[in-house]
């Protein structure tokens, strides 16, 4: 498997990435670097009833990177915080099907920048 | 949907006439050049008017053109043969931006005790003759320097740089696989040089390596001694006949040239955009481009997704997940350097110059939109320490999860 073969799910969701943008009335958000390849994501949740209301995020990243971004906004959205607070990077990898062997270092992003962005909420309202 | 394919510098389309050449010897030279009868001597004469052909182009004798399997064969034969060959000299020099092959070959000898010198380049990717100059020892083997890098397509100044070299008593070897007969090279100082085929619409698997009469080098492939016993193996008549064949393929040289020229002055219309490396000196179809707070390989993949092949040096790119040591040496600033991208055009850019860069405008805007990074010329100056709270976010994420 080559560096870009990538299956549908991921390439769908490179091309059209959910939740991307910036939320404007966030209630925390989180910033990122993957220390192997220089990727980096912002994530920003809005919190009601320790749920997650609404989440958004911008990465500069790899289409893998991209994807994983977006599919763990996908997977967090609707989630309680405690919930959400458990979704693992191979929870989101795997919610994509398979990525390229050498492409998993890049989807370890995704999933850390949403827990740290929860661990910030609960941090501001302490 | 059209295709354009603008990666002529990883490899090219084989050349329609350079093909039925070779398809001959497939299919009726296709004797062994070392047999003795009749199909055997058809092919060896096929072998030989290809390296006269190749001798005559490079202004040398036959026999001091040397057939092997390619570009990175060619360049481990000049060091390592010389090596092999010169056991007193411990002392090489080249530069950090050198192809792979040369300096896997120069770190294996490193690491057999050899001394090393790797010549920075400046912030155009330009080596300073005088560092030539200071590097030489008494116990100097060779000075290893390319002519056209791979990746941003400066071409050095390789005649001022061999001329150094032979008053100084030192062999001289050029990795010229990205300007062999595309970048016109006198020979006048140069030792050994090294080209290919599959990067001028030859085939894959042929290249040559001129050595200078009288420069003696001890062969890495033995066997049966073919190549003046200096490259063992059956010899590869159909690659050498299209290696041949090459030198009369028209690159549009002064097309492409101009075409190149309209296409960066279009991307430079891009908000966030530097062109990588020096602009005078540089091979005539290339362009490496950067892009302020946006990643190369995902940049590549929309172009893919429009028919537009070409790539990049970005670190989610490369097998090591490092970014490109070429634009690190260049000192690419850390905002750029992930962005990048290589196009090395041939006849498909011809007449395509506003598409390409209008589709690269679209890219980088659609990637721009995506990424935390906005670029604006404001915000150039704080970038840095942005990048250094990131960098703390991550080291504390880390400690983190090393707790859990
Ligand atoms: C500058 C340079 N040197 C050496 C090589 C290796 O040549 P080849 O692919 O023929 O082994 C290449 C091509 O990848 C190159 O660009
Ligand atoms: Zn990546």
């Amino acid at each position: 498997m080559g560096n870009t073969d990538y299956n549908e799910a991921v390439m769908d969701h490179f091309r059209n990435p959910r939740n991307m943008g910036e939320l404007k009335d966030a209630d925390a958000e989180a910033t990122v670097g993957n220390p192997s390849c220089g990727d980096v994501m912002r994530i920003m949740i809005k919190v009601s009833d320790d749920k997650i209301a609404d989440i958004k995020f911008q990465t500069m990243g790899c289409a893998a990177a991209i994807a994983t971004s977006s599919m763990a906004t996908e997977l967090a959205k609707g989630k309680s915080l405690d919930e959400a607070e458990k979704i693992s990077n191979k929870d989101v990898s795997l919610a994509l099907g398979e990525l390229p062997p050498i492409k998993e270092h890049c989807s370890n992003l995704a999933a850390d920048a949403l827990r740290l962005a929860i661990a910030n909420f609960r941090k501001n309202k302490k | 949907m059209r295709g354009l394919y603008l990666d002529n510098a990883a490899t090219t389309r084989v050349d329609e006439n350079v093909a039925l050449s070779v398809n001959e010897v497939f299919l009726e030279s296709y004797g062994n050049a070392s047999s003795l009868h009749k199909v055997g001597r058809q092919a060896r004469m096929k072998l030989e008017d290809a390296r006269g052909k190749i001798a005559n182009y490079l202004g040398c004798k036959s026999k001091e053109v040397i057939f092997t399997s390619g570009g990175t064969e060619s360049n481990n034969l000049a060091i390592r043969g010389l090596a092999k060959a010169n056991p007193l000299k411990k002392h090489i020099i080249t530069s950090v931006i050198e192809h792979p092959c040369v300096l896997d070959a120069v770190r294996d000898l490193e690491s057999e005790g050899y001394e090393v010198d790797y010549l920075e380049v400046d912030s155009k990717g330009l080596i300073s003759l005088d560092d030539v100059e200071e590097k030489i020892r008494k116990d100097t083997l060779v000075v290893s320097i390319m002519h056209v890098n791979n990746e941003i397509g400066v071409v050095q100044d390789i005649e001022e740089i061999g001329r150094i070299c032979r008053m100084r008593g030192v062999y001289f070897h050029t990795d010229n696989v990205q300007g062999f007969l595309k970048k016109k090279l006198d020979l006048g100082f140069v030792d050994l040089m090294s080209g290919s085929g599959h990067k001028v619409q030859a085939p894959k698997g042929i290249g040559i390596l001129y050595v200078r009469e009288g420069v003696v080098i001890e062969p890495i492939v033995t066997g049966g001694g073919q190549e003046g016993g200096l490259r063992s193996g059956t010899e590869n008549v159909p690659g050498a006949v299209g290696l041949a064949a090459a030198i009369d393929v028209d690159f549009k040289l002064n097309k492409v040239l101009a075409s190149r020229d309209l296409i960066i002055a279009g991307l430079l219309k891009i908000p966030g955009a530097k062109i990588n490396g020096d602009m005078e000196h540089r091979v005539y179809n290339n362009i490496s481009v950067s892009f302020y707070g946006i990643e190369g390989e995902s940049l590549m993949m929309l172009l893919n997704e429009d028919g537009i092949y070409v790539s990049t040096g970005s670190a989610c790119a490369s097998s090591k997940l490092k970014e490109s040591y070429v634009l690190k040496a260049l000192k690419v600033d850390e905002m750029y350097i992930h962005g990048s991208l290589r196009l090395s055009l041939g006849a498909d850019a011809i007449g395509e110059e506003d598409y390409i860069v209008e589709k690269i405008r679209e890219s980088v805007l659609k990637l721009r939109e995506m990424s935390p990074f906005k670029f604006s010329e404001e915000n150039l100056k704080d970038v840095r320490d942005k990048k250094l709270e990131i960098r703390k976010e991550v080291l504390g994420n880390e400690e983190e999860q090393e707790d859990n």
